[in-house]
């Protein structure tokens, strides 16, 4: 169908969006691997010459790395499991029939267009502080003492917020699923008694598990990279460095290039696995 | 699924899920309420909901103390010129892709994505040391084109799965009348890509807005948007819980009356796709 003139077009409409991208994605990566290979620390004593793979030993063996990724595996399986299991009682709610649906829609939708300073330190200072924030108010008025939200439960309180932040992301996608539910189907089900438990757990579930594979997976991309959160609530104090905060802080704050940027490898290598994963199913759906 | 269901049962369902909507959208009305009160308001116990003194004296004291206008301009520079820069790039990129497909098409969408899975801190230092070098750190300009480059991959396969949605049919009749390339592009396409076009910007824009890693990690003073003016109330300014109200409302009411617009573009533009 297409002309060897239109291809050729074509491959020059390309061009500019796939050199740009190349360039972005080669001459930081290239950067980022000569770095991890060298000891270099730019306060001190500059560019110290190779090291090989000194660096990637000395990031995995320091005593910060294993915290560092097993606070990531909370904050990251806690919030999938809350936005997920939250997700999909949403979208089963806001998929009923009810009266004002779009307006409830967009309350539960909102938190998401929240930038990610704004909404850390909203739940930081007017919610989880131990003097003033509102949850302490309603401790205190149940009698109990008021907790101290980010430094006695960090985890958990960095959970409910970015869970706060993301669970309508998960809401909308599932709901989105849910709509395309044959409905058909699911009356006959109805008609041969099936249980509503049972039409949950054959029919919905089944049906909805792309849309979850889809959310686990773009979700866990977005939550190994959370920083804002971290940044503004508790700076990666009291437990709650994760491995991209670990690499922060030895990159710009320690200002150890080498040992941050093997760090570095370590987090495209992680990102990685996960995201061969979402191309398969995305890759699929081309071909469709 | 409209299902025939009974009045009281759609007044259950109508209750449980206004109370969870009001529930998950709490914080956001509670710093909206928060922003008109005074400081001691602001931190009283019992809290007060509604009937307090409404004012607007913190909107005056943060505009006067923190040149609240400034990062302002930041973020609509920003985020408008990221995703116009974008746009211009991924346009011709995404047309062709939809139009004229070749066997490489799909390895290159999906690469693409991949560049976006790339996690940000991986590259902090080269895109930190890059700026030093150049000079541009703490710019907008680079700031723009930073943005631009993480949301393009967003912005391609947005504009690729609306362009794919115009049938070809149209495209070959117009070809039989004898339209070349720049008439297709001009007469045909281009107000068919318009509704498409238009929403891709729309969430691109939030995205640029809300972004808080390389807004963060590059800019100081000058390039500084939205998103570096309320972190730096996690100093103990944000304490002052009105101020810090009023400080959020201003940086996220404009993203809110957008994100309205922009709810069926979201699963479009962040699930690339995969999901319909």
């Amino acid at each position: 169908m297409a002309t060897q003139s239109s291809r050729s077009a074509a491959r020059i409409m390309m061009a500019p969006a796939v050199f740009v991208l190349l360039v972005w994605m080669l001459v930081p990566l290239c950067m980022t691997l000569w770095f991890s290979f060298r000891d270099y620390r730019p306060l001190r004593g500059g560019d110290l010459g190779f090291v090989w793979f000194d660096n990637f030993v000395r990031f995995v063996t320091s005593s910060s790395f294993w915290p560092a990724i097993f606070t990531t595996l909370l904050i990251v399986g806690g919030v999938l499991l809350v936005s997920i299991i939250f997700g999909v009682l949403l979208a089963m709610l806001l998929d009923q029939p009810m009266w004002g649906q779009g307006v409830v829609r967009i309350l539960v939708i909102a938190p998401f267009f929240v930038m990610p300073t704004v909404s850390a330190l909203v739940w930081k200072n007017m919610f989880m502080d131990p003097t003033n924030g509102l949850f302490a108010h309603l401790w205190r008025a149940f009698g109990a003492d008021p907790v101290v939200w980010l430094s006695d439960v960090p985890i958990f309180s960095l959970i409910l917020i970015i869970s706060w932040q993301w669970l309508p992301f998960a809401t909308l996608i599932l709901l989105t699923a849910f709509q395309s539910l044959d409905s058909e189907q699911l009356e006959a089900a109805e008609m041969d008694g099936a249980s509503p438990l049972a039409r949950f757990f054959y029919i919905a579930l089944p049906h909805l598990s792309r849309a979850i594979t889809i959310v686990i997976l773009i979700q866990t991309i977005f939550l190994l990279a959370v920083f804002a959160e971290i940044f503004v609530t508790t700076g990666g104090a009291f437990g709650t460095r994760t491995l991209t905060y670990l690499i922060y802080q030895r990159v710009l704050e320690s200002q150890n290039v080498g040992l941050g940027s093997a760090g570095g490898v370590y987090a495209i290598i992680l990102a990685n696995i996960v995201a061969i994963f979402l191309m398969r199913i995305v890759g699929k759906n081309l071909d469709r | 699924m409209a299902r025939a269901v009974t009045t009281q049962r759609k007044a259950i369902n109508t209750a449980i899920a206004w109370i969870v909507g009001l529930l998950i959208f709490f914080p956001i009305l509670w710093t909206i309420l928060t922003s008109f009160k005074t400081e001691a308001e602001a931190i009283a116990n019992p809290p007060v909901f509604l009937f307090f003194d409404w004012t607007l004296e913190n909107y005056g004291v943060v505009q006067e103390r923190s040149n609240y206008m400034r990062f302002l301009w930041n973020s609509v520079f920003l985020a408008g010129g990221s995703t116009l820069l974008g746009i211009i790039i991924a346009v011709p990129a995404a047309w062709s892709m939809a139009f004229v497909p070749s066997k490489r098409t799909k390895d290159i969408l999906l690469w693409m994505l991949s560049t976006k899975m790339l996690p940000a801190v991986g590259v902090l230092y080269p895109i930190y040391l890059l700026c030093i070098r150049l000079g541009v750190l703490d710019n907008r300009f680079a700031l723009v084109v930073v943005l631009m480059l993480i949301n393009l991959p967003i912005i391609v396969w947005m504009l690729y799965t609306y362009f794919k949605e115009i049938p070809g049919e149209i495209l070959e009749a117009a070809r039989m009348d004898g339209a070349g390339l720049k008439e297709e592009l001009l007469y045909v396409l281009t107000p068919m890509a318009v509704p498409g076009i238009a929403s891709t910007i729309l969430l691109n824009f939030i995205l640029a807005w809300n972004e808080a890693f390389w807004t963060l990690n590059l800019t100081s003073v000058d390039a500084a948007p939205l998103t570096a003016f309320i972190a730096s109330y996690s100093s103990p300014e944000g304490l002052f819980f009105a101020k810090l109200s009023a400080a959020s409302t201003m940086a996220i009411a404009p993203i809110l009356i957008l994100g309205w617009f922009s709810q069926k573009q979201l699963v479009r533009g962040l699930t690339f796709g995969a999901v319909k």
